[in-house]
């Protein structure tokens, strides 16, 4: 396995944001990690990479193991061999990943010579060998221009270079398209998924689109409030979802042929961290609440045909 | 939108360690300056020759100057003449600055153009001298001072609230009032005045520290309040020529100065803090 | 269309830029022709991507920017034609729902203030109840009315946007992309309310959106823009796509089910510069379809079959 969480709780001060979150990603495999905004996502990514303590938290328990080494157990120091290196970054808004003042291409030879020690005309080479497998026409041309001269998409496009350039195994994708056009959207997801079969890389994509989810992922881990609701491969995830949770975030979008008046989202919202209820995080909002769902937490319990469910009174049970 | 809660960022300043020193020293000296004739010990104009050139005692606490005239009732007289002159005139520049540049960046087009032609002009002179020009010609004197450092703050209070207004003029709530029917008279009184209200008035408290000092400058040349009226900047004019033999004469009253200006701008930067209108002030 | 309460007839907008010293000035067309009809109470979508004047569209419609061509007429009068008194007493009639509920709430405003605005504006009071009439119609608790938006969700806030659209009980409401900015949960949320208030209130709506997923479920008929002209029209939510352009959005949009993956990519390349439109079809450089007439001759809008116009020369 090339990443795996184990049991990975994350604390501020008193409060505790994230419990007991696991997971595993392997090369060649795209895992989503869905939820809606402040279920945890991108506190969990920045958690694999050791950058909680730029935001003030710590992980108080559990472990990322990434190719056999545990991530917690590293000081700053050694971490940033892996940070960029080993493990790059894709983000949300490709504006503000790039420096605006320099040339889309020298950022991206910034990297290679960094992490893989080229030299100039080295850098040179692997950046523009990186755009033309990325699909970027007149590769020589792109690479001189300046990010405002260039769109969303291709900005995206670099940035997404900048993360290949330093080789890595894993790749933290934070909604790499929910700024982008939808056909632009659709190229860049394509793209991505390209690239980790035939690079073999790890992809941790963070999203709170289950369409895209469906569209890419190999397997799936639906966060809410801070904890994990299920984990399963992607198939039998949507074809059954067991989780409340789960089927109510399918269910907010909408398909074709869904009659008026069915779509009908989750009431309520993702509570704030500090004011976590007891029992089961998710119950004020969940339809199939019991009186047990008040009071007693359910922990992720790993499931005869495969993944782990964290529910009470789970869909599809008698 | 009451009183209550657009004090509300003042006492959150005034909490910060930092906005609570400063906050303490500027009520005691206003409270000086409007209290003057109970709480100075003697009078700041009556000459007492034998006692000139004293240094600090019991009697008199801050010492006296070369007339024999109790510092520390001069140096309260003259927080009254600093504090009114540089605070009345600030007010007036922030009040004409509001009406010139909310006028210029809601009316625009070729008033906008002039307005902006001739703030860019005056910004290019140094305050102190847009100040000096004024005094010479309105002449030496209280009023004078107040014109003056009016005058010469007025553009830009005018640059920052037409900055404001058109930043704020393009908020998606602007264009959600018209979609409702607001003229624009409603626009500007509902929307655009009072939010670009809290930047423009601290970026004028801060003006005032500035503007205490310009008055002790014009003070110090003559140019300020007249004898026998005591301000910071003729005190300070009158102990530079007895540096060496009273130097209280001229240290007292630049303390007074400096501690002031340092309070007005610890408290200032307290309340942008507090208000959290740091880049909106930089914007402009 | 015999009795439409909102019309617009081949609108058009032209923006510049520059002008100055040494930059050249330069204008590009936000929306070209465009014309539609809007029965009571239906729900017409406006689909596109970013550039392609949808916004724009949605402003012209209410007159918040004047047409450089065109016309458009509410109920029988032309609203482009009034004067300001007249055009403040239609405001009643047709309302707004902005996309940013951050920037669309004035900071200073409680809710109540902001429900307030739409009689201020008139020099009016709300009537007794009528806040908390407002509130309770977008599903918010009476006691938020002396919140401040800062105190609010992004859900919350949109609700609040929509309440203020319905202060002045309107017969018409654009909705300019109501649930670009919140998350699928909430967006599902505020659809759901946006439906019910439909019906309950008998309201007409100009659905403003990316997302042809969501437009097919909520709209009645649809206006596919590209490049700020009006591609297709589709009468019905369900029918299929003839133009090549609406059937990329709609391999685009990925639906939850890991069995219909798309495989393959939806369209090359990204939305030209609107400042030098193409001579001929504005979608040829991006079309599976394109020939050499596409390039250059603009097709026009014509139906393929009765209602259902197309703007191609090689249409699916």
């Amino acid at each position: 396995m090339l990443l795996s969480v184990l049991d990975l709780s994350v604390r501020f001060g008193q409060v505790e944001p994230l419990s007991g979150i696991s997971f595993d990603v392997d090369r060649g495999e795209i895992l989503g990690l869905v939820g809606e905004s402040g279920s945890g996502k991108s506190l969990t990514a920045m958690a694999v990479a050791g950058l909680l303590p730029l935001v003030g938290g710590r992980i108080a328990q559990g472990s990322v193991t990434f190719d056999g080494t545990d991530l917690t157990r590293l000081a700053e120091a050694e971490l940033r061999a892996y940070r960029g290196r080993r493990i790059a970054f894709v983000t949300q808004n490709p504006m503000t990943a790039l420096d605006p003042a320099q040339r889309v291409g020298e950022q991206i030879d910034v990297v290679a010579r960094l992490h893989r020690g080229q030299s100039r005309q080295g850098a040179r080479a692997t950046t523009i060998d990186l755009l033309t497998s990325l699909r970027i026409p007149e590769a020589a041309a792109i690479s001189d221009a300046y990010p405002h001269q260039l769109s969303g998409g291709m900005k995206q496009r670099i940035v997404i270079a900048m993360a290949l350039a330093g080789e890595p195994d894993l790749i933290i994708a934070d909604e790499p398209t929910t700024a982008l056009d939808v056909t632009v959207q659709a190229q860049i997801i394509h793209l991505l998924g390209q690239l980790v079969r035939e690079r073999g890389l790890g992809l941790m994509l963070i999203t709170h689109d289950m369409g895209v989810v469906a569209q890419v992922c190999d397997r799936v881990a639906v966060l809410y409030a801070g904890r994990l609701a299920e984990t399963h491969n992607a198939a039998p995830l949507f074809a059954a979802p067991r989780h409340p949770y789960t089927a109510a975030l399918i269910g907010c979008i909408p398909r074709e042929g869904m009659a008026p008046g069915s779509l009908t989202g989750i009431p309520g919202a993702v509570p704030s961290a500090a004011a976590y209820s007891a029992g089961c995080r998710f119950h004020a909002r969940c339809a199939r609440m019991e009186e047990r769902c008040r009071t007693e937490v359910p922990l992720p319990a790993p499931r005869p045909e495969g993944g782990a469910l964290a529910c009470h009174h789970p869909l599809g049970a008698p | 939108m009451s009183l209550a809660r657009s004090l509300a960022p003042v006492a959150r300043a005034a909490r910060t360690p930092m906005g609570a020193i400063a906050g303490l020293w500027l009520a005691l000296i206003v409270a000086a300056a409007i209290f003057a004739p109970l709480i100075a010990p003697y009078a700041y104009d009556v000459q007492n020759l034998p006692e000139s050139f004293q240094p600090p005692s019991s009697a008199h606490l801050l010492g006296t100057d070369e007339f024999g005239r109790d510092l520390l009732t001069r140096i309260i007289y003259g927080a009254r003449t600093s504090l009114s002159v540089s605070v009345i005139s600030i007010a007036i520049s922030v009040f004409a600055g509001m009406v010139l540049g909310a006028a210029a960046g809601y009316i625009g087009g070729a008033f906008d153009r002039a307005v902006t032609i001739v703030v860019d002009l005056s910004w290019s002179f140094p305050e102190i001298l847009v100040a000096l020009i004024l005094v010479a010609i309105i002449g030496p004197g209280v009023t004078g001072t107040m014109a003056a450092i009016g005058v010469a703050y007025l553009a830009q209070f005018t640059r920052l609230t037409r900055a404001q207004i058109l930043a704020i003029r393009s908020e998606t709530y602007i264009e959600a009032a018209r979609s409702l029917g607001a003229g624009g008279r409603f626009i500007l009184f509902r929307h655009l005045l009072p939010n670009a209200l809290a930047p423009v008035l601290v970026a004028g408290m801060l003006a005032t520290g500035d503007a205490i000092i310009l008055e002790a400058t014009l003070g110090f040349f003559g140019l300020g309040a007249q004898p026998p009226l005591p301000s910071w900047g003729s005190m300070m004019s009158s102990g530079s020529a007895l540096l060496f033999k009273a130097p209280w004469i001229i240290i007292l009253p630049g303390l007074a100065v400096a501690i002031t200006v340092i309070a007005i701008n610890l408290f200032g930067d307290a309340l942008i803090r507090a208000l959290d209108i740091k880049t909106r002030l930089r914007e402009a | 269309m015999t009795n439409p309460l909102i019309s617009a007839e081949a609108l058009a907008r032209r923006f510049s830029t520059g002008g100055g010293w040494l930059r050249p000035a330069r204008s590009m067309m936000a929306v070209r022709g465009v014309s539609f009809e809007v029965a009571k109470g239906e729900v017409l979508g406006v689909v596109g991507e970013s550039g392609c004047g949808k916004s724009t569209l949605a402003r012209l419609v209410l007159r918040l920017i004047e047409p450089t061509a065109g016309r458009v007429t509410f109920d029988g009068q032309e609203v482009t034609g009034l004067g300001p008194g007249d055009l403040r007493r239609l405001r009643r009639r047709m309302a707004m729902v902005f996309q940013d509920p951050y920037s669309s709430l004035d900071p200073r405003f409680t809710v109540a203030d902001a429900l307030t605005e739409p009689f201020a504006v008139h020099g009016e009071r709300p009537p007794a109840g009528r806040i908390n009439a407002l509130l309770d119609q977008v599903g918010l608790s009476l006691a938020m009315a002396a919140s401040y938006p800062h105190q609010l969700s992004g859900g919350q806030r949109q609700r609040v946007g929509i309440a203020r659209a319905l202060a002045q009980a309107p017969d018409f409401i654009v909705l300019d992309e109501p649930t670009a900015s919140l998350d699928v949960s909430i967006q599902a949320q505020i659809i759901a309310l946006l439906s019910e208030l439909r019906r309950g209130n008998g309201l007409t709506y100009l659905f403003i959106s990316h997302d042809l997923g969501l437009v097919r479920y909520f709209c009645d008929r649809v206006l596919v823009m590209y490049l700020g002209a009006v591609v297709e029209v589709m009468p019905r939510a369900d029918a299929s796509p003839r133009h090549p352009y609406t059937r990329a959005l709609m391999d685009s949009n990925f639906v939850p089910d890991p069995t219909r993956r798309k495989t393959l990519q939806a369209l090359k390349g990204e939305i030209p510069s609107a400042f030098d439109l193409p001579k001929g079809c504005a979608f040829a450089a991006r079309c599976p379809r394109v020939t050499d007439l596409c390039r250059a001759e603009n097709p026009a809008l014509r139906d393929l079959t009765p209602g259902h116009p197309v703007a191609c020369h090689h249409p699916l």
